[in-house]
């Protein structure tokens, strides 16, 4: 909502400066988006031509002798070479002095030589000063305009515009008079708009109506005959033009001053183009209209629209047909003032895409008891402007407005705001806002005027009274403490969470925050793509889907950082994805990748050792530091191979907990995979459900167990055994581990090859594993025992022969 | 001269003149060693006459000892040189780079760190985190906080939905942290106090707007929390998290569907340095969060009676006050996943951003 200040001066009395205006207007709701003080116009001086003379070097241009007053070039003449065609000695105009600004020209003058003569400014034209499209020459002022004096000054130019933000609670505020009418209240100034004169005309409108559509709320409809039609005056055109308004013609912006006048959306046709009654229904599927902006609408049925016999006329409530639109050339014009369904005006905008200055009062609610008075002050201006003489008015198809009444108990502001405030200023503030306000017992019984229709119970009045008496009285005050030590409020969801990021960061990873929807390509090769997670009017075809994995959005981090020249990342994320629309289908998860050589250690190459290629083990590595993380000890946990058919099927495995519940996925991924999402280079990754991870037992105390440590060392034998290729190491240890559970305290594989020498798809696995004897020191042929079992237990397991 | 006394001047320079150890042990065995010369000569004093042992004895004793310290001393100076000679062989150049650990390497997202942040401050004040899905239903998220159907304030949140399910029914990606506001009046009773850190989503793209991004909601209810409350929980919270002593705020009256009264707050700072703001100083005003009195509405689609319950919510965008706090200009950075600029922006490992040991390092 756009207005200027002489404009707002109109309605209210005040001797507030503009910055004050502007702090009020924000502080009371209408926040102020922007203020033109209209300072670019202050430069440029009234000068007369004293002399002119033909260019040396150009039969066009002209020398003229410019005399800007005395405090121009200490009153000595200015040398200024001109092109205009009426520049001539006598002329008085526009002068722009080196260092203006020209706005209609979008440049900063500086002293130039034009055809190899000085110029010391230029004599402006209306179009260079934006004050019109005027360019066939410069401005001719009358004669005795003051040479010397602000153009600005002179013709009135200096009017501050100002751009306030409207929410969609003010449609009071769409009008400059409601905006007056809030500032009153607030205390800056008092509203002095006349009455609006109740005009009742003569004759009839000689048009029939006929109202059908349930999106009509009312309809006025008045005739005025005779007008001559043609520019508006200056003074209207020029707060149309401020307020970035096209003036078009008297008719057409009589009803354009009132829509922002009064928030009042009018229109008019030509009477002699209408053919037969005009009717208020709803449009077929289907009709078509050549709207005021030259484009042609197909509308929807149901679309409430006023037509003749030849078809649409107007798209109720929003824009005009440009069939019947007013012209040079009118001389009985139609004019309608009208009442719309706020939320049918919404939905036609929404579905037309038309924004226009009555769609956006018509949707927030325009006074429905204005709807009388506008035609009358729409009448009054047509006949003040073209003359001509007004029929009586018809009005049609009027739904009754019943006011509603909200009861205010006086100490409902206090009990919201926590600031008490006298009664009689609570009185005051709704009174000045046309609520009525009465005296009963303890409360306040109000009438929510007309032009409010946002205002539904006494939350909204505490509102009024807060935003009119001043927000900033109320005072900070303290929300009183729980509790003197708060406990502890994170979930273990939540710990986990953090806990998993912290843990990744720290083994060299970085962190990203990638968007929750992917290709429907990167979906699929997830295993996602479904249906019912797909967006119905995604941002772009690539962010489609809400993504079933974290890991394609991170892979196509490493590619694009691969594309910058960053080839070796480690790149994590702990988030959200979705495997159904329902609320338990957001799962979180914690997942990350690594290419190329960025594996804990480091990237790249060394003195002291390069690294290698990342692989399945560095992914393996990062999902057992997140269960770690997340408080689950990996000793109970089983490794199966391979992982879902992303991943590589020879290079993957899962982290199961029992038979069923999967709790990470980690591994290389599988070729296919990687070329649908374009990538390539040594890349894994792993995903860990964190939700899938038990809640921890509750412990009715802190205690940890207690620690028995014996004062025995431990023994240290190294076993190598041969087995078939396939047999997992995984087996082999869990064979020793079970060998004697009190005794067997580690098993490490520290040695794994294979070669010709073992046989045909065989390989050697070497165990060290670590006796912790908790009693006594063990006796050689116990240790031998011991050993006999581990080898026996082994080869049951996994069929595998001792080394030699 | 006596013959000791020449053998124990060609013994001193003998033993001055040992290069090693070896050297050293031979000239001791030749000479003190069971068949050495002064040995041998300390074997004659057995066959000599009293007196002339007299003489001879202290004499050879003397020159035995003598030698015997000689070579010592010399053993000493030798072990001394070969450490030097040994640790001069193993120097190293240590300038040689080390690689850097992998914790120096790690990035937490600003996102996350501010978020932590926020917990910390919040945690102080006696807040849990609550948290809900990202898909929600239209109810959730509008028809329970008060958008009516067909309100243009549904308009103004560019909204994306999923497809349609088969009763025509199509789920929506939360346009705010608010829906949880809901579902929290759902599970709990009174008093609550929450904040709500999450994912929003807004059909949306260009310099300042993604189509998702981050939000922090707050949510108090009890019987008695007032605007004045708010106010001070917000201006504690602004200064906290900016880490600054004073911080000027101005609440401004607005317009939010779920809240009534509604109030918009600019912060006060100064940004005449290009580059950064300086909060808590200058003239400009910075608008930073929308908050209100939770709308009557809202409260009885939570389940509550809005004449016994009341209480303030405010809502704002983690990511805009982590680009305010850290300076980061372009808000897609933070989606792009471009190492240089997670390096540069992200937080290490083992900053825990705690209120004992301030939120941020330095």
């Amino acid at each position: 909502m756009k207005f200027t200040l002489s404009w707002l001066k109109d309605h209210l009395e005040t001797e507030a400066s503009l910055s004050d205006i502007c702090e009020r207007l924000t502080m009371i709701g209408l926040e102020v988006e922007s203020v033109d003080d209209r300072a670019v116009f202050e430069p440029f001086r009234i000068a007369r031509v004293i002399a002119a003379s033909q260019h040396p070097d150009a039969d066009r241009l002209k020398l003229l002798s410019v005399d800007a007053g005395p405090e121009v070039n200490d009153g000595k003449p200015l040398q200024i070479v001109c092109g205009a065609p009426n520049a001539r000695e006598g002329l008085v105009g526009v002068l722009a002095l080196p260092g203006t600004y020209v706005p209609g020209i979008d440049t900063t003058l500086s002293v130039g030589k034009i055809r190899g003569v000085e110029s010391f400014g230029m004599m402006c034209s209306e179009r260079e000063l934006e004050l019109s499209e005027a360019h066939d020459g410069i401005i001719d002022l009358p004669a005795d305009a003051p040479v010397g004096t602000r153009y600005a000054d002179y013709a009135d130019l200096i009017d501050p515009v100002i751009e306030i933000n409207l929410t969609p609670n003010h449609p009071e505020a769409t009008g400059v008079f409601g905006i007056a009418r809030d500032l009153a209240a607030s205390g800056l100034g008092t509203l002095k708009t006349p009455e609006v004169p109740r005009i009742e005309g003569e004759g009839d409108v000689g048009v029939a109506l006929d109202v059908s559509s349930a999106t009509c709320l009312g309809f006025a409809l008045r005739r005025v005959s005779g007008v001559r039609n043609g520019a508006s005056p200056e003074w209207l055109k020029k707060r149309l033009k401020a307020i970035g308004l096209r003036p078009i013609n008297a008719l057409v912006d009589v009803t354009n001053y009132i829509t922002f006048d009064r928030g009042r959306p009018l229109h008019v046709f030509d009477a002699k183009k209408v053919a037969g009654a005009l009717k208020v229904r709803d449009a077929q599927e289907g009709e078509t209209i050549l709207a005021l902006d030259q484009r042609e609408y197909t509308l929807a049925a149901g679309t409430c629209v006023i037509a003749d016999d030849k078809g649409v006329e107007s798209i109720a409530g929003i824009m005009g047909g440009e069939h019947s639109g007013c012209d040079e050339t009118t001389t009985e014009v139609l004019i309608e003032s009208a009442l719309w369904e706020p939320l049918d005006i919404a939905r036609t905008g929404r579905a037309l895409g038309i924004i226009t200055d009555a769609r956006y009062r018509f949707e927030r609610g325009v006074d429905p008891a204005f709807m009388e008075p506008g035609l009358d002050l729409a009448t009054k201006m047509v006949l003040d402007l073209c003359g001509g003489t007004a029929s009586k008015r018809v009005v049609e198809g009027v739904k009754p407005f019943e006011p509603k009444e909200v009861v205010l108990p006086l100490t409902e502001f206090q009990r919201l705001t926590g600031l008490a405030i006298e009664p009689a200023e609570q009185e005051r503030i709704l009174d000045v806002l046309g609520f009525q306000p009465r005296r009963k017992g303890e409360t306040l019984v109000t009438t929510v005027p007309s032009w409010r229709p946002d205002v539904d119970g006494k939350a909204d009045l505490v509102e009024e009274v807060m935003r009119l008496h001043g927000v900033d009285e109320i005072k900070p005050a303290p929300l009183a403490s729980l509790a003197a030590v708060n406990g502890k409020i994170l979930t273990t969801a939540q710990i986990r969470d953090r806990a998993a990021r912290r843990a990744l960061a720290s083994r060299g990873m970085v962190e990203c925050v990638s968007y929750s929807f992917v290709s429907e390509a990167e979906a699929k090769a997830f295993g996602g793509g479904d249906a019912s997670l797909k967006l119905a009017n995604p941002i772009s075809a690539d962010l489609s889907d809400m993504r079933p994995s974290l890991l394609p959005g991170l892979i196509a981090a490493a590619r694009r950082n691969a594309a910058r020249g960053y080839g070796d990342t480690a790149l994590f994320e702990v988030a959200g994805v979705y495997v159904s629309d329902l609320p338990d289908g957001q799962k979180r998860v914690a997942g990350g990748i690594r290419r190329g050589t960025a594996g804990l250690d480091g990237t790249g190459r060394d003195w002291a050792g390069n690294s290698p290629a990342v692989s399945v083990f560095d992914a393996k590595a990062d999902a057992f530091a997140v269960l770690e993380a997340a408080g689950f000890p990996a000793d109970k946990l089983m490794i199966e191979a391979p992982a879902s058919e992303w991943y590589h099927p020879g290079r993957s495995g899962r982290i199961k907990l029992g038979p069923k519940v999967v709790i990470a996925e980690f591994g290389e991924f599988h070729p296919t995979v990687l070329k649908t999402l374009d990538v390539s280079g040594p890349l894994c990754g792993f995903e860990v459900f964190l939700d899938k991870v038990p809640q921890p037992k509750k412990k009715p105390t802190r205690t940890k167990p207690v620690l028995t440590l014996s004062p025995f060392q431990p023994v240290r034998r190294d076993f190598a055994f041969v087995v078939d290729d396939q047999v997992e190491a995984g087996r082999i240890v869990r064979a020793a581990e079970g060998a004697d559970k009190a005794l067997v305290r580690e098993v490490r594989v520290f040695d794994v090859f294979a070669g010709s020498a073992l046989g045909e798809a065989k390989k050697s696995v070497a165990i060290e594993v670590t006796l912790a004897p908790a009693e006594r020191t063990l006796t050689e042929e116990e240790l031998e025992a011991v050993s006999a079992k581990i080898v026996s237990q082994v080869q049951k397991a996994t069929g595998a022969t001792l080394r030699g | 001269m006596s013959e000791s006394d020449t053998i124990e001047a060609e013994l001193t320079e003998k033993i001055a003149a040992a290069k090693d150890e070896a050297a050293l042990e031979a000239i001791r065995i030749a000479e003190l060693g069971k068949k050495g010369r002064i040995s041998e000569m300390m074997k004659g004093l057995g066959k000599m006459s009293p007196e002339e042992r007299k003489e001879a004895g202290p004499r050879l004793n003397g020159l035995r000892d003598r030698v015997q310290a000689a070579i010592a001393a010399r053993r000493e100076v030798l072990a001394e040189a070969a450490i030097a000679a040994r640790l001069a062989a193993e120097r190293l150049d240590v300038t040689l780079p080390v690689r850097q650990g992998a914790a120096a390497r790690g990035r937490i997202h600003p996102i996350s760190q501010v978020i932590d942040e926020i917990t910390a401050i919040f945690a102080d004040m006696g807040f849990s985190i609550a948290e809900g899905p990202d898909i929600e239903t239209d109810y959730y998220n509008f028809t329970a906080l008060n958008f009516p159907e067909g309100h243009p304030a549904r308009e103004m949140h560019d909204t994306f939905f999923l497809s349609p399910d088969d009763k025509g029914e199509r789920k929506v990606l939360r346009t705010h942290t608010s829906p949880v506001q809901i579902r929290t009046m759902e599970a709990q009773e009174p008093p609550i106090r929450i904040v709500i850190p999450g994912k929003t989503y807004r059909q949306d793209s260009d310099a300042t707007h993604t189509p998702m991004f981050h939000q922090v909601e707050g949510l108090v209810i009890d019987r008695t929390a007032t605007i004045a409350n708010m106010r001070w929980v917000l201006e504690e919270f602004c200064k906290a998290f900016f880490e600054v002593p004073q911080l000027k705020m101005r609440f401004r009256p607005s317009f939010f569907p779920f809240t009534e009264p509604s109030m918009e707050v600019d912060i006060q700072c100064d940004r005449s340095k290009a580059g950064e703001v300086r909060f808590g100083e200058g003239n400009d005003w910075m608008e930073i969060l929308g908050c209100g009195m939770v709308h009557p509405n809202v409260l009885r689609a939570g389940g509550l009676d809005p004449d016994v319950y009341q209480g303030f919510a405010w809502g704002m965008g983690i990511d805009r006050i982590a680009m305010l706090k850290y300076g980061m200009p372009d808000l897609r950075a933070f989606f792009d996943a471009d190492v240089r600029w997670l390096e540069h922006y992200g937080f290490r490992p083992l900053d825990m951003p705690t209120l004992f040991g301030g939120l941020s390092q330095g």
